[in-house]
């Protein structure tokens, strides 16, 4: 038998590397923001799992509260990061960056949200 | 449980985990990913409280899984409706990355030697007792009894008061998103909820139990499992299910009585923290009157944390978007 | 001991159940009867489960626990049944492919096409 802290301390840290798998290898900027999600409670299934592997009680109340608090704070980057998606997609009509496009990549979406934004696409033109 | 049946299970956990991982980055169609991103996260919460670490499980299972899963699913809804709809497809698509394969196996090979070098880290980590003999011997001292709320709280209160800042700024940040012409709207999801429809009463079954659930579980944090957190975010899901059942809009962002439910938590803590700078030192609390103070901090705190998370979920305010159900559908005029 | 035998009795009918509602979910053709599977089977299975549960409850605090946590699911797998089953209704075509049955918050999230 092996103690529960080992296991989920590896599967933390299996979880990060497929976590960053996905986000080098999708383009897609939600399904980035899930890779990053992944990454992040993987690296707090290493850290508790770290922080549980003496049988004295319970996981360390410390490594608890600082995961607690890393939730909490992911959370917030990731509604940010949503966010951040949606209003480039409203500008661009696109879920990828400019840089991750590729030849199969559809120009522009032909009817754009509304006039401002097409403003905002043309005014670094000049 | 015993021995072999416990690390059975933890095993299935662990593939399951895994698997659902896999499936939220791999899976076709975007939505679909959401999905086993939601059931991944219940699939942690497991995990965590196989470690005993039920705290960190039951915001796993409300945040990790709960608030970020509506936070997804309502962003993917948006997409569609913001991309154009065979430009979507093939973003859904595995494909669509410009990746090639030579590139993924690099990926898939640096991601591998990551992932294992923090695994071999972590089996020759030495034993350490860490922190629990501290906290334990010190936890009669702080005025409560979960050895979590304790750290939260009283000996790391500097953290949770920064991140109740930390939460603010995100909210901000995202606020300043909004376009000039949509400020002061109301942020949010669309609504079509139907005034008599099942949702409609499922909105005003709910919030009850859930409003007695939040506060609960902060009240209980002070001895069992449970919290500020914890509490916030029930009590979050509870007013986010009210806007969707169309009961109440979603509130103005420029609204008095909103700015001041979301620093409440904030002020009241600094506040304790000030008071404990003049009587020695900041953010220190007198065993005394430890366990009020903390209970004060956490009833603010805990309606900051509810308003904070909720209005993170409903987004920016965004015109064609993020209309409440009193608005007209069209753009105020420049 | 015959306690700890009915609760197994109870708990395995009841995984039986959650079996059924699953392979209803992959194997059923359309919407509205992979969410019939899904509905009864799994309503009925957390049911078992919970009264295996209960026959091991220390005391009368943890028996309402699980009492609320069958309701309330009842009413939370009731009011989503119904919403995907108007969404699938209202707009067949506005999701591809088999993850129809998953769009559960439909009837806020997704209703923009529904004249209001």
């Amino acid at each position: 038998m092996i103690a529960s802290a080992t296991l989920f301390g590896l599967c933390g840290a299996a979880l990060i590397g497929l976590g960053l798998y996905g986000f080098v290898v999708q383009a897609h900027l939600l399904r980035r923001l899930i890779a990053f999600n992944i990454i992040g409670s993987g690296i707090f299934l290493l850290f508790g799992a770290s922080g549980a592997r003496d049988q004295l009680a319970s996981t360390d109340p410390v490594a608890q509260a600082l995961i607690i608090t890393g939730i909490v704070v992911a959370l917030a980057a990731t509604a940010f990061g949503v966010g951040l998606v949606l209003a480039f997609a409203k500008v661009t009509g696109q879920t990828h960056l400019p840089e991750e496009s590729d030849a199969r990549q559809r120009p522009l979406k032909a009817g754009l949200p509304d006039r401002s934004v097409q403003t905002i696409v043309k005014d670094p033109a000049g | 449980m015993s021995g072999l049946a416990a690390t059975g299970f933890d095993l299935m956990l662990c593939a399951l985990i895994l698997g659902a991982a896999l499936a939220a980055i791999a899976v076709r169609d975007l939505f679909g990913a959401v999905v086993f991103f939601i059931v991944y996260g219940v699939f942690v919460a497991l995990a965590w409280l196989r470690l005993e670490a039920i705290d960190v499980a039951l915001t796993e299972a409300a945040l990790g899984a709960g608030l970020t899963g509506v936070l997804m699913i309502g962003a993917v809804s948006r997409l569609e409706r913001l991309t154009s709809r065979d430009q979507d497809q093939d973003a859904a698509g595995p494909q669509s990355p410009p990746t090639s394969s030579a590139a993924r196996i690099a990926t898939m090979v640096g991601a591998a030697g990551i992932g294992g070098g923090l695994a071999w880290g972590f089996i020759t980590l030495p034993p350490s007792a860490g922190l629990q003999l501290a906290v334990a011997e010190n936890l009669a001292a702080s005025g409560v009894e979960n050895p979590v709320t304790a750290v939260l709280l009283n000996f790391r209160g500097w953290d949770t008061l920064l991140e109740s800042i930390v939460l603010l700024a995100a909210l901000i940040a995202l606020w300043s998103l909004a376009r000039d012409q949509d400020w002061g709207r109301r942020p949010g999801l669309r609504q079509h909820a139907r005034p008599g429809g099942v949702m409609a009463t499922f909105g005003r079954l709910l919030p009850p139990f859930g409003f007695l659930l939040g506060v609960y579980l902060v009240w209980t944090g002070s001895a069992q499992p449970g919290g500020a957190f914890q509490g916030g975010t029930v009590l979050a899901a509870v007013w986010l299910l009210v806007m969707m059942a169309g009961l109440k809009a979603a509130p103005r962002v420029s609204s008095t009585r909103l700015r001041w439910a979301l620093i409440a938590g904030p002020l009241l803590f600094i506040g304790v923290g000030l008071a404990g700078a003049v009587a020695g030192t900041f953010l220190g609390l007198p065993t005394a009157y430890a366990k009020p103070l903390i209970l004060t901090i956490e009833a603010g705190l805990t309606l900051s944390i509810a308003a904070t998370l909720a209005l993170l979920v409903l987004g920016a305010p965004m015109a064609g978007d993020g209309l409440g159900p009193d608005q007209p559908d069209k753009e105020p005029a420049r | 001991m015959l306690v700890d035998g009915i609760t197994c009795a109870l708990i395995g009918a009841g995984l039986l159940f959650f079996w059924a509602g699953t392979a209803g979910i992959i194997r059923f053709p359309d919407t509205h009867s992979r969410l019939h599977a899904l509905t009864k089977a799994d309503n009925v299975g957390l049911g078992l489960l919970i009264v295996g549960l209960a026959l091991q409850a220390p005391d009368w605090l943890t028996l309402g626990k699980l009492a609320m946590v069958w309701a309330l699911t009842l009413v939370a797998a009731g009011t989503t049944a119904q919403l995907v089953a108007r969404a699938a209704i209202t707009k067949p075509a506005a999701r591809r492919g088999p993850a129809s049955t998953a769009a559960i918050p439909g009837d806020t999230v997704r209703s923009k096409d529904r004249a209001s």
